[in-house]
């Protein structure tokens, strides 16, 4: 019998017609091989997010083979000259064991925190790009709820995270979390005994915030972020509006290979990215904290970028106690308002506002086209009063080292943070609000009258006139352009936009040999098929 | 240079028969787009096979993985042959976490961007257009679906039943709060056991007056402190150093001759008349506002400050708060001297330590 020869070309085949007899995928992979992806670059910002978790999760386990989550105290004898002979909890000790005893650990634990940070930066920027394009509408409201979810998430992972090291700064954090806990009327000195297991600090918080941050909190977000992502893909991404581009349709790439090609490389440019700053850039130091001690803590005690805000509405709060005088009598401490009920508002006010502006503009509709920020002043502005408010809290949470770096009377500067924060805001409403319809203003003008060229042009009467190059041609019954309707969408506002002039030369080592021709804008998906032209950025030409 | 671009309406459109041996395989790809509501409006490729302009796109490419691959060899020789146990100086350790940084952020930055190139340049670009198809279902079927649950919910004959959803209900409500229970149960903790918020470790033991101690242990004499100055105490316990007694650490003050006049009348104001010792006045350190350390003590206007939200204590005045979110003045310790000379508590603290909370006294 002949022996049947091997085709190797014909093993993909075979083997994917093997799968296919088993699991039914083949026409699934191939939908999901094609799924069209739209692009813009402010996309990458959740996925950075997402990114960072990745490298959060991994350094995470690293971190965890060393870590000893508990509060016996023992005495230090590592390599760390300084603290030698210290006594301190195991949980302190191992992390300092972490950042020198353990080959790279220090580098993963500072990668671990950088990430974190980054983590928590992607997410509100991410939420930022949401909220000003009007993405989170219908149908995305369960979308945007979860991410805002995830950012409170998250601040819990951080704050759990940070407090595991035991060093004096963490342990300062505790004790204010311990303060704000107590400060919760009628329950507060329950949750708070029931969640140290007792008085402050007692044996076990350590081990507890340990199981949050390694298993509870973690999981959480894993699930959080899986719903997140199972949306997107099912209700696709949201897309600017162009030409082509409709609200029933995604205009884009498909996914494979180009937009997975770009989405692998950038997983490890942010990775990289990370692994540099937790190489080069310092951060917690614990080792200069020293072990927490109930009766040690020094200025300039701040939090992560992402706490400082509360910490900030902390500080800026008056001390304003209310008095309940029934019986022994009863109080609600100024901590309460700040650091529980603030956060509360916000957590509400952020998730529900979809749904608030939806009843407001009475707009119940689909909604897949993003909106530029200028076109929807009352959001933008309400946006910008948002981000005024934080930055304000925000600055006010380092409103000490302010004050000693600049010489500012620490005083004066919390009553700036106090008058700020109702005066800012309302500011940043109007700023903001009147910017929006000066853009559309412009943007109006220029699609009735066209690009202002810069050539001043001098009538015979003597007046001086610029001369507007119209963004059509002349419609022949009086000689005018006809004003064009406003699409939601870039409206050109330079002559190289036009391709009246070209764009600026690039190429930095290499000069481009001709200025290429200009693309009529940036982003603009040559839908129809475009005239052949010359490539730009190769830095030669072809033809 | 093969640029297809095509446009066509994707309903009503023949299905092409992809066994045609003179379709491309580009056609037959396109063809399974198309079945699957996408068209590939455009799709050129970026550079010519062949051309100088690929060729430098290549080599960039390939030296970005190189550098990767170098990078990442510099990595494992630092990661194990760079001096990087800790060592006091300035020494070679120092520079270990930079360079594992360095390497392995180049090392990752090479494939990140090697990959970026690839794809951004080297492939073909594209635009496609995808159906949405996120319409709800068409009423007909929201009818039919709903008709469907409502009829298994009447096969479940629980409307006719109500008994059964009853004791159902019942039987379940009490099966939600066992799983609740023990986690409940055995986190919660009496925070009144033992009066544990309102003692301190300065509470007289057996009536014994419990002696101030440094932070070593050592008890002090009012000579130890001089006029102006102030130091940390501690209850002279076992552990009255260590976080078990977090709320005990106290500050004792040593008034100058004016100051501590105007304490002490501040002080006999409030009812507290006896609690200095001479010019020594001692208060708790713990902030009243969230329980930090208020350890920045300034001689000239004897304010005590506390770093973490800036609350400011008038020493002079029983340490009323004077600025900032703290609303309680810090407690202040009674004390005295014993018989051997050294500084002891005469009582506990009669004001409740540290942050407040709905129920203090
Ligand atoms: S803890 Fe002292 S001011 Fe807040």
């Amino acid at each position: 019998m002949k022996r049947r020869k091997f085709d190797v070309a014909a093993v993909p085949a075979k083997t994917a017609g093997a799968v296919d007899d088993r699991f039914q995928v083949a026409t699934p992979l191939r939908k999901l091989l094609n799924k069209v992806f739209p692009d813009h670059w402010s996309f990458l910002l959740g996925e950075i997010a997402l990114f960072s978790f990745v490298v959060l999760l991994m350094t995470g386990v690293f971190l965890t083979f060393f870590y000893e989550p508990a509060m016996t105290e023992v005495v230090y004898n590592g390599s760390y000259a300084p603290l030698r002979g210290t006594p301190m909890s195991a949980a302190y000790a191992s992390s300092l064991d972490l950042s020198f005893d353990v080959r790279g650990g220090l580098i993963m634990r500072q990668m671990h925190h950088w990430a974190a940070l980054l983590f928590m930066a992607a997410i509100v920027v991410h939420m930022l790009r949401v909220f000003f394009t009007g993405a989170f509408r219908k149908p995305r409201e369960t979308n945007w709820i979860i991410g805002s979810l995830l950012f409170w998430v998250g601040f819990l992972a951080g704050f759990t995270g940070y407090s595991l090291p035991d060093d004096g700064l963490s342990g300062t954090g505790l004790r204010i979390a311990s303060g704000i806990m107590l400060s919760i009327p009628v329950i507060g000195s329950w949750l708070t005994s029931s969640i140290f297991g007792g008085e402050f600090p007692g044996e076990i918080i350590i081990s507890r915030f340990f199981i949050a941050h390694v298993l509870l909190i973690p999981g959480l977000l894993v699930a959080l972020i899986s719903a997140h992502l199972g949306l997107v893909f099912k209700q696709k991404h949201t897309q600017w509006p162009g030409p082509g581009r409709t609200n029933e349709n995604v205009v884009g790439e498909r996914m494979f290979p180009r937009y997975a090609l770009k989405q692998g490389g950038f997983f490890m440019v942010v990775f990289g990215v990370i692994a540099l700053m937790g190489g080069l850039f310092q951060i917690n130091p614990i080792w200069y904290f020293g072990p927490y001690e109930a009766w040690v803590v020094s200025a300039a005690s701040q939090p992560d970028w992402y706490v400082m805000f509360l910490d900030g509405s902390t500080r800026l709060m008056p001390a304003w106690q209310i008095n309940i005088p029934i019986g022994d009598g009863y109080v609600i401490p100024p901590l309460f308002w700040p650091t529980v009920v603030l956060p509360g508002i916000l957590v509400g006010l952020s998730t529900m506002y979809p749904f608030v502006e939806a009843r407001r503009l009475k707009d119940y509709k689909h909604h897949n086209l993003l909106q530029r920020p200028r076109d929807v002043p009352a959001r933008t502005a309400v946006g910008a009063m948002a981000v005024a408010f934080y930055v304000v809290l925000t600055l006010s949470g380092g409103n000490d080292v302010i004050a000693d770096k600049f010489h500012i009377s620490l005083n004066a500067m919390t009553w700036a943070g106090r008058v700020g924060l109702l005066v800012v805001p309302p500011l940043a409403y109007y700023v903001a609000y009147r910017l929006c319809l000066g853009l559309q203003q412009h943007d109006r003008e220029v699609l009735a009258h066209g690009v202002e060229t810069g050539i001043i042009k001098r009538l015979p009467d003597g007046r001086f006139v610029e001369v507007h190059q119209p963004l059509t041609a002349a419609d022949g019954h009086d000689g005018h352009a006809p004003a064009l309707d406003y699409v939601g969408w870039v409206v050109p506002k330079k002559m190289n936009r036009l391709g009246a002039l070209g764009p600026a030369i690039r190429g930095f080592f290499y000069p481009i040999e001709r200025p290429a021709e200009a693309p009529v804008s940036p982003g603009h998906p040559p839908v129809e098929p475009r005239p052949e032209r010359e490539e730009i950025g190769s830095g030669e030409s072809r033809r | 240079m093969s640029t297809h671009t095509e446009h066509q309406a994707p309903q009503g459109r023949e299905p092409l028969d992809v066994n045609d041996p003179r379709l491309s395989r580009f056609e037959i790809m396109q063809e399974g787009a198309r079945r699957d509501d996408i068209e590939i409006v455009h799709y050129e490729p970026q550079v010519v096979p062949g051309t100088k302009a690929e060729r430098r796109l290549t080599r960039l490419v390939a030296s970005m993985f190189l550098l990767t691959g170098l990078a990442a060899t510099a990595f494992l020789v630092i990661y194990i042959w760079w001096p990087w146990k800790w060592e006091a100086g300035r020494g070679g350790d120092k520079y270990y976490t930079p360079l594992l940084g360095l390497t392995l952020g180049l090392a990752l930055l090479g494939i990140g961007f090697g990959i970026l190139t690839w794809g951004k340049k080297l492939l073909p670009k594209e635009v496609s257009i995808q159906d949405r198809h996120d319409q709800p279902g068409s009423p007909e079927d929201r009818k039919i679906t709903g008709e469907t649950m409502l009829f298994l919910a009447d096969e479940m004959g629980v409307r006719r039943r109500p008994l059964l959803g009853i004791s159902l209900l019942a039987g379940l409500a009490p099966v939600g709060a066992v799983a609740a229970a023990p986690l409940v149960g055995g986190l919660i903790s009496n925070p009144h056991k033992n009066n544990q918020m309102f003692t301190t470790g300065f509470a007289p033991a057996e009536g014994k007056r419990i002696r101030l101690v440094r932070e070593d242990g050592r008890p002090i004499r009012p000579a130890d402190v001089s006029a102006g100055g102030q130091l940390t105490v501690f209850p002279g316990i076992e552990e009255g150093v260590s976080n078990k007694h977090a709320d005990s650490p106290t500050l004792l003050i040593h008034l100058r001759e004016d100051d501590a006049q105007a304490s002490r009348e501040a002080n006999s104001r409030v009812g507290h008349g006896d609690y200095m010792w001479g010019n020594y006045a001692a208060f708790s350190k713990i902030c009243t506002h969230a329980g930090c350390p208020a350890s920045l003590y300034e001689q000239q206007t004897n304010r005590l400050l506390c770093p973490c939200h800036q609350s400011q204590f008038l020493i002079t005045d029983n340490a009323r708060p004077v600025f900032g979110p703290a609303s309680r003045r810090l407690p202040q310790l009674p004390i005295e001297v014993d018989e051997e000379g050294f500084f002891v508590a005469k009582s506990d603290y009669t004001e409740t330590i540290g942050p407040d909370f709905w129920e203090r006294p």
